[in-house]
């Protein structure tokens, strides 16, 4: 059945429209749709784009440590981050801990969803549970966990020397380590959820089918498997990206008040030196970068995988 | 389907090593009966648990949490519920772009949403309110809940509502009568999922939140700022108890996978 | 005065005509199918009737009434769709009972009414069950039930048995057919199934690219198809390319180095013959030569394809005795001249 014939033009491809000649009649406007999303729309409209807006506007302002905020239009505090190696330094280590994250989750993440996926029942589901609960319990939580076992107890430098591997105790709290380790225990489940997501669009016969064709099994991973699952690992690595270089509560907690990224910089500039004007320039830089990178990389991954799931 | 080789089970083991430990740890520290932070070797004690009600400001902001989760998940749901079945529904100009509005507020850092909020509320007076956390909440959730109710929608048989109509019901009839008691599954997971969310936000809340209205996780951020005691591990263990509990009631009702992969429906 | 009438009833999606300048007109009592491949324009047809699709020219009236001008749910149709589109949250008697509700039928009369309609669909003791665990068949019926309870004026079936094993099908055709003259409702009914329009219907619409080919009864459809369309999707039948001359007595048409006479007055030139596999012979005489390609046994009958000089050809023969050629035989086929039809134009235009 054709999609007209089947069920109504929801389907019709919308840009043929344009190209009509006039009806007979004009057509009914159909004002439903827009009535209904309109109190999400006036919602979005007040709380979404407007605070946003005054955050933009903000960034242009200065502010001095007397005089505080001055209602003057200038890009002062956009220079500001541009030319300062401190503001340099800040951004490269988000930058590095983000790309070291998103490796990490990929590398752990992607094979643990192909264990998962091989799994029996009942195992398979409770597997699953593990994985993906730690996303309900509060990221504040699963941090002190990573501070106790790196700084007050000191269980992981304990158990590392008892087994021989490391002769003197390494620094984690307040280290690049420490927050890549923790920031990955934090991401890792999207990581996971985004590859058993194109896992399950996989038929389980077409590996079956590489099989009976000769293929060795780690053959039949890496010609058959992973070419298939590699969108679900581009569209999670994008995830862990932008949720790894904008993240606030682990990098405060582990990297403390001296190892500086970028969510934790914008806070310290809002909420201790309260200069408010350059907080909102770092804040406007952040989500320019994070729209950049998920919407760039989305386009992308679409265009090149498209023939592959339509 | 394939069984897993040795490798990968060793593997697999270790990966969810790696994921407990942390959230064991806490557990374990929890029921110390030292008065400083370390395993609880000389027996297990529930003193830092008792200490939690001797802390009300923790339980203030633990009560705060649960209202402002329910509150601002009750409102995404009532503004996803139309929104999802505009977009489910109808075919019009504009409707990719409103979509992809509606779930902007993914790609939005938190942080930067808080700074947004924070200078938004102080203009127009409603910084450190509660409303001005129910408001702020109702945004960031929003798109979870019309994620799940837009799966519920777009898998109904639309010839349901048109046989609704054919037999007489009026759009509102038809609304109260098929269609919401056929996307409700979709709708109540909707509602959890924001529920969770605003539940565990942190990034943004820090921003807005005032000594008087605060909530859980916040409270336990600026907490752990300062110092790191048994009682924080106690807020922890009791929190991830909870949450392990309501985990596995969804698991039941839901199914855990289908709530988090966001597939609304059967 | 008709009871139902299609007044160039045109839908356009975008440049695409998916009902072209449709009128049609169906008598009080009728049961009539729009018949035809899919994306000719029946269900399309079906969803402005009943309200679901705006039409973009033409006019609608029942019983002398402009239709368009009321919403779907005023216009009281009973409708039964493909997917039966049961109310899943609701059990059978909900299900029947939901239209009455809408119309403020009293409690009692309701009870009642629902329990006659599912007594007529043969569910008298299915009321309290949930569709989720009803048959096909008898969710179809409930359907039904759910349609005719509401006394429509005019009840439409959207494909409503393509849903079912053949089997099945067989015994909702007849249930339909009886309900009907019991009920003596009017209905259409959209179907791709040609056994099917046959079977139920007084008249057909065969319809194609949005066109009505043909409306006839469906014994005159399918003896006297008005194009090859018709010829071939009422029924299997064989397109032979010809070609048509006049000589002396009359119109003939030349098949194979075989010239058959032609009733009609047809002009010089390309034309096609059509004759159903099921009448065609192997004769001894005069005739179209060829060979057995393949024959297939059907259970009742016989399946031969036969290779000639004017292309392949179909030809079915009863089980019954009759001594048949085998396969690779060289064979002569035949056939009445007035078990045959001619139309101008070539068998790919059609």
């Amino acid at each position: 059945m054709t999609a007209v014939d089947s069920q109504n033009a929801l389907s019709m491809d919308p840009a043929a429209d344009t190209a009509a000649p006039p009806p007979d009649k004009p057509e009914r406007r159909n004002w439903a749709p827009y009535l209904l999303s309109l109190p999400a729309l006036a919602l979005y409209a007040v709380l979404l784009v407007v605070p946003l807006a005054m955050t933009l506007l903000l960034s242009l302002n200065s502010f001095g440590f007397y005089t505080g905020i001055q209602d003057v239009w200038q890009l002062g505090n956009y220079t500001d981050i541009v030319t300062d190696d401190y503001f340099h330094e800040i951004f490269l280590r988000t930058f590095r801990i983000a790309v070291l994250v998103t490796l990490l989750c990929a590398v752990l993440g992607a094979p643990e969803a192909y264990v998962l996926r091989r799994m029996k029942s009942p195992w398979r589901g409770l597997c699953l549970l593990v994985v993906l609960g730690p996303l309900l319990i509060s990221v504040v939580s699963r941090t002190l966990g990573w501070a106790l076992l790196f700084g007050s107890t000191g269980i992981i430098n304990t158990a590392l020397m008892g087994i021989g591997l490391i002769a003197t105790p390494i620094e984690f709290m307040y280290t690049e380590t420490g927050v890549v380790i923790a920031l990955t225990h934090v991401l890792v489940p999207f990581m996971v959820l985004s590859v058993w997501a194109s896992l399950q669009r996989l038929d389980p016969q077409v590996e079956n089918a590489a099989l009976s064709l000769g293929a060795k099994p780690f053959t039949v991973l890496r010609r058959v498997v992973l070419p298939q699952v590699v969108p679900g690992i581009l569209s999670g690595s994008i995830i862990v990206f932008a949720l790894a270089a904008s993240a606030f509560a682990t990098p405060a907690i582990i990297g403390g008040r001296r190892l500086k990224v970028a969510a934790t910089l914008a806070y310290d500039e809002f909420l201790n030196t309260l200069n408010w004007p350059l907080g909102a320039a770092v804040a406007i830089l952040l989500l320019i970068a994070n729209v950049v990178i998920i919407v760039g990389c989305n386009r992308l991954i679409e265009r090149r995988y498209k023939q592959v799931f339509e | 389907m394939n069984r897993n080789g040795p490798i990968a089970l060793i593997f697999h083991t270790l990966f969810l090593g790696f994921l407990l430990a942390p959230i064991l740890i806490v557990c374990v520290v929890a029921f110390t009966s030292q008065g400083y932070l370390s395993l609880p070797t000389e027996g297990l004690s529930l003193r830092w648990f008792k200490a939690i009600a001797d802390n009300p400001e923790f339980v203030r902001a633990f009560r705060d949490s649960l209202v402002l989760g329910a509150i601002s998940s009750t409102l995404a749901v009532g503004f996803s519920i139309p929104a999802a079945l505009a977009i489910a529904r109808h075919q019009f100009p504009g409707r990719e772009a409103i979509t992809a509005l509606f779930l902007s507020p993914l790609m939005v850092p938190h942080i930067v949403l808080g700074i947004a909020f924070l200078r938004f509320f102080t203009q127009i007076g409603l910084g450190g309110t509660f409303a001005g956390l129910v408001l702020s909440h109702v945004v960031i959730i929003l798109p979870f809940a019309l994620r799940l109710i837009l799966a519920a929608s777009t898998g109904m048989d639309r010839s349901i509502e048109n046989a609704a109509a054919s037999l007489g019901a009026t759009s509102w009839t038809t609304f109260r009568r098929v269609t919401l008691p056929l996307i409700l599954p979709g709708v109540a997971s909707g509602w959890v999922l924001a529920f969770i969310n605003s539940f565990d936000e942190v990034t943004m809340t820090v921003f807005i939140a005032s000594p008087e209205t605060t909530t859980l996780p916040v409270r336990l951020f600026l907490y752990i700022q300062d110092n790191i005691d048994p009682l924080v591990a106690a807020v922890s263990a009791a929190l991830i108890f909870m949450t392990v509990g309501a985990m596995l009631v969804l698991d039941r009702l839901y199914g855990l996978e289908r709530l988090l992969v966001g597939r609304g429906q059967e | 005065m008709p009871y139902l009438v299609l007044d160039k009833l045109t839908k356009r999606f975008g440049q695409w005509l998916a009902v072209d300048n449709l009128s049609l007109t169906v008598e009080k009592g009728e049961l009539i199918s729009l018949l035809g491949p899919s994306g000719c324009g029946k269900t399309t047809t079906l969803q402005m009737i009943a309200g679901f699709l705006d039409p973009s020219g033409g006019r609608v009236t029942l019983d002398g009434a402009d239709l368009l001008a009321k919403k779907p749910n005023e216009r009281g149709l009973g409708i039964v769709f493909q997917s039966y589109a049961l109310f899943p949250h609701m059990t059978a008697a909900e299900n029947v009972a939901f239209g009455l509700e809408m119309r403020s039928i009293p409690r009692a009369d309701r009870d009642r009414m629902v329990k006659d309609a599912l007594q007529l669909v043969g569910l008298g003791a299915f009321g309290d069950r949930y569709p989720r665990r009803m048959s096909g068949g008898q969710q179809q019926r409930v359907a039904l039930a759910r349609a005719l309870v509401i006394k429509p004026s005019l009840l439409l079936l959207d494909e409503p048995l393509s849903n079912l094993d053949a089997k099945m099908r067989e015994e909702m055709q007849i249930e339909l057919r009886r309900i009907q003259r019991t009920v003596g409702t009017t209905m259409i009914l959209v179907t791709h199934d040609q056994a099917e329009a046959m079977a139920l219907s007084d008249r057909v619409v065969i319809m194609n690219k949005g066109k009505v080919e043909q409306v006839a009864a469906p014994q005159d459809a399918y003896d006297n198809p008005a194009s090859a369309f018709v010829a071939n999707f009422l029924g299997r039948t064989n397109l032979l390319q010809g070609t048509l001359r006049q000589d002396g007595g009359g119109c003939r048409i030349d098949v194979a180095g075989t010239a058959w006479p032609v009733a009609a007055e047809l002009p010089a030139g390309p034309g096609v013959l059509t004759v159903r596999p099921e009448k065609v012979t192997f004769v001894d005489g005069a005739g179209v030569p060829g060979f057995v390609r393949a024959r297939v046994f059907q259970g009742t009958q016989w399946l031969f394809e036969i290779q000639t000089d004017a292309g392949p050809l179909t030809v079915i023969r009863q089980h019954d005795g009759q001594i048949l050629p085998a396969e690779n035989e060289r064979v002569t086929v035949g056939w009445r001249a007035e078990d045959m039809r001619v139309m101008a134009g070539t068998a790919g235009g059609a």
